[in-house]
């Protein structure tokens, strides 16, 4: 008890963790399975006394004192990084109710500890991941035992306390992971197993125990505690109510409500409540119904980012998760600017366009020549203030108007000159003279942003109706038509264009800029993508039903196109509503309802081109894993891939975005994972973002227990964290595309060499006894099931999309974009099937859980493949921690996961041979090989396109490490597999992506569950690679506390010259 | 006031300068030709005279400076649009004080003027095509990169792509404007570059009148109140193969020019004259 004490405020801080963890996870898998639920919380259970077992190993490394608790404390303190804020006010709760008695020291010693241990642990287990992997794994084994025996006692409070979490998946995952990790080191997988399961046993009867004891806190605490109680059912269904619960919860606490303020283009403010998860559109519509605003498509909120960025507010994403931690302060403003405004149909729109150019006009941001500063002016005189009256308007009647940047005595007198002579001009008339002079200036909705070409040279990137501008200083050096562009396509920071060929070329060419950081270069693509989709395409691009599972995030523009709203503003049948023209400060008479000038250019004609529309946003390197990713699925991989976000599940970063929590961690984790989101999101076609939203703020943690503990038999956890390090900025595009070098490495001696990507694969194995294909059944432990789970996750942020024009047929055809936070990512995106909606708590797109049937190939072939790492045979758990041991662990991992592809046929099966506990080996050195090539191969042709475009080149070095762990299953690898279900998850933080796939596989009665993880760092030298790394990994442990770690891959990519050409 | 960018090729003066002495032997020329003085005199005044008489503009004669040999191409000093003048920096250090004259002329006639007193930078006026929607700098021996950012600055409602010469003295020794939206170019493979450079920079889409001589490509379009399209061209003694394809502008009026002096010192049609449009009410 005394341990109790002492670890309940660890505990509490525990539980609070893991629920967030759970409703993560749970979200997206609780509406589908509830009798899954229940057989997942057994395991979960299991997972979670695995983890209390793992804590209490890993504690007594660190710190002999105290062990369990200390154990417990800190993984939980490392969860609790990510955790939110919220689950520690649980904590905090669960802190007053229970423990009241035990020793206080020993709290606060584990406290401590728990302190210590969140900063050291990472680095710590990171460690024993490497070098002391070994002593490491011996030590867990120990202290598994130990923790048995001791865990009743010590672990009861924290079982209460997870219990409490309802056994959420983040702790569990915890301790899961690090059992995986130790597993892995110990190269006694079997045994490992074997242990796990006891411990698991262990841990069931802990939990029980602990349930009786939670009975009793929980009566305390309150509804939770009491579901709980009930059972492991119970608590499945706890976990979903507590999911529910959270919600309701959240609801509670989170259906706060928060205040929008939104700086209308008059200049004045608008606020507005919204409940905090509201998505952008709530508030967007709001805004335009306050303005009686029916043509809203031309319009946008944005927002300025940490960096003072402006970035558009994504209208199907929740708006908390765009903003991050910015102020929810927006500013309504044109997003399309119309090319013709006389074609917009209401005056009242055409109105907000003329304030918007005001606005433009007076900043500068549209520049024009004096006598137009003036011209302009004495339309907007016209428009404000009504026919020029000598009585009334002497000349300090404009001084309230800014007609200029520098506004002078000569300007405004030829401005009330040129107004005089517009007498008897209506507003309305006065405002479409206004934007017919306004709409010819060059500059007229042009979307600048600063970069730099290949010769590291300042320009400007103009993005507009009519395509891509480029601006030297102030001249125009280069254009490219829509028409003209194939492909848009981002990298890191780099951004791409790919050119189509000329009458007299053959070859397509690549153009390469440099934005100042990958954010600016997700900012422009995106705005490409928005801009083409919008003003060349009639409609939105369609969800891509190719094969390719396109991995990545999919950011389209899922609004209406200018043809679309044409034509339904062309319905609009309402009288012309009446509006004040209050701008500039000034009360002008409305005389609205003047005929409206039209003035017809139907020179920009929508989506009809020479060239089909369509545009390629993919990255060449991300096309070719995602070929090879869909030969596997080909049936379910339909699905648009891994729009859902999935936060990782350990990761927290669910969590933390439902959880509101004022911790900056936790905001920062969140806003990186909303980021994710909001890619995948993007690229999800509009139907699904319901699903994925409702997953998103459900607790997702439940939805993961489940699956997994449920049908899942197998989980493979892959991480692949790849680290990119620009050199130099000057127009570095980067491209190279260096031969991996597979090189089998030990766990522990995977020390990453100056790499800079680092790409990690961690596959995790559990043994868990095989319950029923459906999650429904809640099966015991034992059984033996086998869940792969490849988490990938990709550090990088957004650092790659592409956007494909393809020319169609004729038509207008729809763009496909794709973001591809990294090149492996982009493979994994591809593998995306359906995901039934057991596994993928992170994604909660995934959810459904309509089984498709599948075979399942083993996923690691596919990870291998797409990661380009060798694999590393057995041990790989221990040896995922090995990368991380060398790499100090960065607190921050990479959100995006994606689900691999290659749950899909046959591979799979060989991924599943390889779960056969086996010592290190580089099993899969060819499919590793064909993974490097394939990504070789997309560098070098993004490399030969650059240097024949005037794109730097760049060398890079790639390095391939691979630890597998020994295989447990040896059933599912010769065995075709039927798929259940796939998923992709993907998450963006700052600087890691992270791609989850989950495929569940029915294999010979039993479901396998396979979760590859890839993790992308990108970054400058300055990121601490090895940390993000080892982050990365302990979180996917954490995520899949009951799954093992069969394999991990560490594929570091280093650019080492910037240019040459 | 008219719009912004309405009434391409309206004009109402135009400013000419007398030929100096100097030009038959101390002008530059990219070739190696005598120049018959006599005979490049009795072509200048039939130039001006059709400006003058024929068209009815009012014509600034400014007096010849034997000093500056090339002072008679006049386009080169100054770039009008609209209401703004941009005096120009000429390339060839020989030329640069042609543009003071051109400067008090123009402040005269009541433009903005706007100096180029960048050190750096060069511009020369033939370099400079204004299509009525934008503009379009040659890249040349005479023009760099600087003198096209001020000319872009100068009339920033225009968009100003650069286009590189090569092989030419300026952009416009094979190309001008024949018509709203008609670019008039010469069919030589640099020409016909320059052109896809040019359609591929721009916004809008340009009609083309291919000549067979990149000489005759020259021309100078106006568009007058009481006369229309109005077209000087090349006579058919010059370029009998590109003249014909003038004469298929049926809505124009045709005007010969004869040139064939002043182009031995690389003296084009539009060198000879800046075309200003000032309305009498400003």
């Amino acid at each position: 008890m005394t341990t109790e004490v002492g670890s309940d405020t660890d505990v509490k801080k525990e539980p609070e963790k893991v629920p967030e963890v759970q409703q993560q996870t749970d979200q997206p898998d609780e509406p589908a399975d509830s009798a899954a639920s229940a057989s997942a919380d057994q395991p979960q259970e299991e997972s979670q006394s695995a983890e209390a077992k793992s804590d209490q190993e890993a504690s007594p490394s660190p710190e002999p004192s105290s062990p369990p608790a200390a154990g417990g404390q800190k993984k939980e303190k490392g969860i609790s990084r990510f955790l939110p804020p919220w689950l520690k006010r649980q904590k905090s709760q669960s802190q007053d109710k229970p423990d009241e008695s035990s020793a206080p020291p020993k709290q606060e010693s584990v406290e401590v500890v728990k302190e210590e241990q969140e900063e050291t642990n990472q680095p710590k287990e990171e460690v024993d991941g490497g070098g002391a992997v070994t002593t490491s794994t011996e030590q867990t084994e120990e202290v598994k035992e130990v923790r048995e025996e001791s865990r009743a006692e010590e672990l009861q409070p924290e079982e209460k306390e997870r219990e409490e979490e309802k056994s959420i998946g983040s702790a569990d995952t915890q301790p899961v992971r690090e059992e995986k990790e130790d597993e892995s080191e110990m190269e006694e997988k079997e045994e490992e197993k074997k242990e796990e399961e006891k411990k698991e046993e262990g841990k069931k009867e802990e939990e029980k125990k602990e349930e009786g004891k939670k009975e009793e806190e929980k009566k305390e605490e309150g509804k939770k505690e009491e579901e709980k109680k009930e059972g492991k059912k119970e608590e499945e269904q706890v976990i979903q109510q507590e999911a529910s619960v959270l919600s309701t919860l959240k609801v509670n606490k989170k259906m706060k409500m928060v205040v929008c303020h939104v700086t209308l283009l008059d200049g004045s403010q608008f606020s507005c409540e919204v409940e905090k998860r509201a998505k952008g559109q709530y508030l967007f519509f709001q805004v335009c119904d306050h303005l009686n605003l029916l043509e809203k498509d031309y319009f946008g909120l944005s927002f300025k980012d940490n960096a003072e960025q402006r970035c558009w507010l994504d209208v199907t994403k929740e708006i908390k998760r765009q903003i991050r931690n910015s102020q929810w302060q927006f500013v309504f403003s044109v997003k399309f600017y119309p090319p013709d405004p006389s074609q917009l149909t209401e005056d009242i729109t055409r109105y907000l366009l003329c304030l918007q150019l005001r606005q433009d006009i007076a900043s500068g941001r549209l520049p024009c020549s004096f006598v137009t500063h003036a011209l302009l002016g004495s339309y907007t005189l016209q428009g404000e203030l009504g026919d020029h009256d000598p009585e009334e308007h002497r000349l300090d009647y404009i001084s309230d108007f800014q007609f200029a940047p520098n506004q002078t005595k000569e300007l405004e007198e030829k401005v009330v000159e040129l107004h005089k002579s517009h007498r008897g001009m209506t507003p309305a008339q006065a405002d479409a003279q206004f934007l017919e002079n306004a709409k010819k200036l060059s500059m007229y909705g042009v979307d600048l942003h600063h970069a730099k070409d290949s010769e590291g040279v300042d320009i400007m990137l103009g993005v507009c109706s009519n395509g891509l501008l480029i601006y030297k200083d102030r001249l125009r050096i280069n254009r490219f038509a829509w028409p003209k562009i194939l492909k848009i396509s981002y990298k890191r920071s780099n951004f791409y264009i790919k050119i189509r060929p000329g009458e007299a070329e053959q070859f397509e060419s690549t153009v390469g800029f440099k934005l100042p950081n990958h954010r600016a270069a997700k900012r422009v693509w995106k705005v490409c993508v928005e801009h083409h989709t919008f003003f060349r395409l009639v409609s939105p691009e369609q969800p891509t039903k190719t094969k390719f599972l396109t991995l990545g995030s999919k950011f389209r523009y899922s609004g209406r196109t200018q043809a679309q709203t044409r034509q339904a503003s062309s319905l609009i049948d309402r009288p012309a509503p009446a509006f004040q023209r209050t701008s500039s400060k000034r009360i002008s008479r409305s005389l609205d309802g003047a005929p409206v000038v039209n003035v017809s250019d139907y020179s920009q004609a929508d989506g009809a081109g020479e060239n089909s529309p369509a545009l390629e946003l993919n990255s060449d390197s991300k096309s070719q894993q995602v070929e090879v990713m869909e030969r596997p699925n080909a049936d379910a991989a339909t699905s648009i891939t891994s729009e859902t976000a999935f936060e990782t599940d350990g990761a927290g970063a669910p969590q933390r975005k439902d959880l509101d929590k004022t911790q900056e961690d936790v905001l920062k984790h969140q806003a990186s994972i909303s980021e994710l989101k909001r890619s995948f999101m993007e690229a999800t076609p509009e139907p699904r973002p319901s699903q994925w939203d409702k997953h998103l703020t459900g607790s997702p943690a439940t939805t993961l227990r489940l699956q997994t503990h449920g049908s899942l038999e197998e989980e493979l956890t892959s991480l692949f964290l790849s680290k990119a390090c620009f050199s130099g900025l000057a127009g570095s595009c980067s491209t190279a595309a260096a031969p991996a070098e597979s090189a089998e490495v030990k766990p522990e001696g995977n020390e990453v060499i100056e790499v800079v990507e680092e790409t990690v694969v961690i596959e995790e194995v559990v043994k868990a006894k095989p319950k029923s294909s459906t999650p429904e059944a809640s099966v015991p432990v034992e059984t033996e099931v086998k869940e792969e789970r490849s988490l990938s996750s990709d550090s990088e942020s957004e650092d790659e999309a592409e956007y494909h024009a393809q020319p169609p047929s004729t038509s207008i055809s729809t763009q496909q974009i794709k973001e591809e936070p990294e090149e492996e990512q982009e493979a994994e995106l591809s593998q995306q099937a359906p995901p039934s909606a057991i596994e993928s708590q992170p994604s909660a797109e995934a959810a459904d859980p309509g089984p498709a049937a599948e075979e399942e190939k083993a996923a690691q072939p596919h990870e291998e493949e797409r990661t380009d790492k060798p694999l590393l045979t057995p041990d790989e758990a221990p040896n995922g921690h090995a990368p991380q041991g060398e790499a100090p662990p960065s607190p921050q991992t990479a959100a995006a996961d994606e689900e691999e592809p290659h749950i899909v046929n046959g591979s799979a099966s060989r991924v599943e041979t390889e779960h056969l506990p086996q010592v290190i080996c580089c099993s899969e050195p060819p499919v590793v090989k064909t993974e490097m090539v394939t990504i070789s191969d997309t560098f070098a042709a993004q490399k030969t396109e650059i240097s024949t475009k005037e794109v730097p080149i760049v060398h890079t070095e790639t390095k391939t490490i691979t630890y597998e762990a020994a295989q447990l299953d040896g059933n599912g690898d010769g065995e075709p597999g039927v798929l259940m279900t796939a998923q992709t998850i993907t998450s963006e933080s700052l600087c890691t992506t992270t791609t989850t796939h989950i495929t569940k596989t029915l294999k010979g009665g039993q479901s396998e569950t396979r979760i590859e993880k890839r993790i992308v760092i990108t970054g400058d030298s300055d990121i601490d690679h090895d940390q993000a790394l080892a982050q990365a990994i302990k979180e996917a442990k954490e995520q899949h506390p009951d799954m093992s770690v069969t394999r991990v891959v560490v594929h570091k990519e280093t650019e080492l010259a910037e240019d040459e050409d | 006031m008219a719009g912004l960018m309405s009434g391409f090729g309206s004009f109402t003066h135009a400013v000419v300068r007398a030929l100096p002495q100097s030009l038959a032997k101390e002008a530059l020329r990219t070739g190696s030709l005598e120049v018959d003085l006599l005979k490049a005199q009795e072509e200048h005044d039939k130039y001006v005279s059709v400006l003058k008489h024929r068209l009815g503009l009012e014509v600034v004669e400014l007096p010849a400076d034997e000093a500056l040999p090339d002072c008679v191409f006049v386009e080169d000093a100054a770039v009008v649009c609209g209401d703004t003048a941009l005096i120009t920096r000429p390339g060839a250090e020989s030329r640069r004080k042609e543009t003071e004259a051109m400067k008090a002329a123009l402040t005269e006639l009541g433009l903005s003027i706007v100096e180029m007193t960048d050190e750096s930078a060069t511009l020369d006026g033939g370099d400079v095509l204004f299509t009525g929607r934008e503009f379009f700098v040659g890249l040349s021996m005479r023009t760099n990169q600087r003198g096209a950012e001020i000319l872009a600055d100068a009339f920033k409602d225009y968009a100003v792509s650069t286009v590189p010469v090569q092989d030419r003295l300026h952009l416009k020794s094979f190309c001008s404007m024949a018509g709203p939206g008609l670019i008039a170019i010469g069919a030589s493979e640099a020409a016909q570059k320059a052109l896809k450079i040019m359609q591929q920079m721009s916004d809008h889409k340009y009609d083309k009148l291919t000549l067979p001589d990149d000489l005759a490509a020259n021309c100078v379009y106006m568009n007058l109140p009481s006369k229309g399209d109005v077209l000087l061209h090349c006579t058919p003694e010059e370029f009998p193969e590109s003249a014909k394809v003038f004469e298929k502008l049926k809505d124009h009026m045709l005007i010969p020019v004869s040139n064939q002096e002043k182009v031995k010192v690389d003296g084009a049609l539009t060198c000879c004259s800046v075309l200003v449009n000032r309305k009498k009410n400003i």
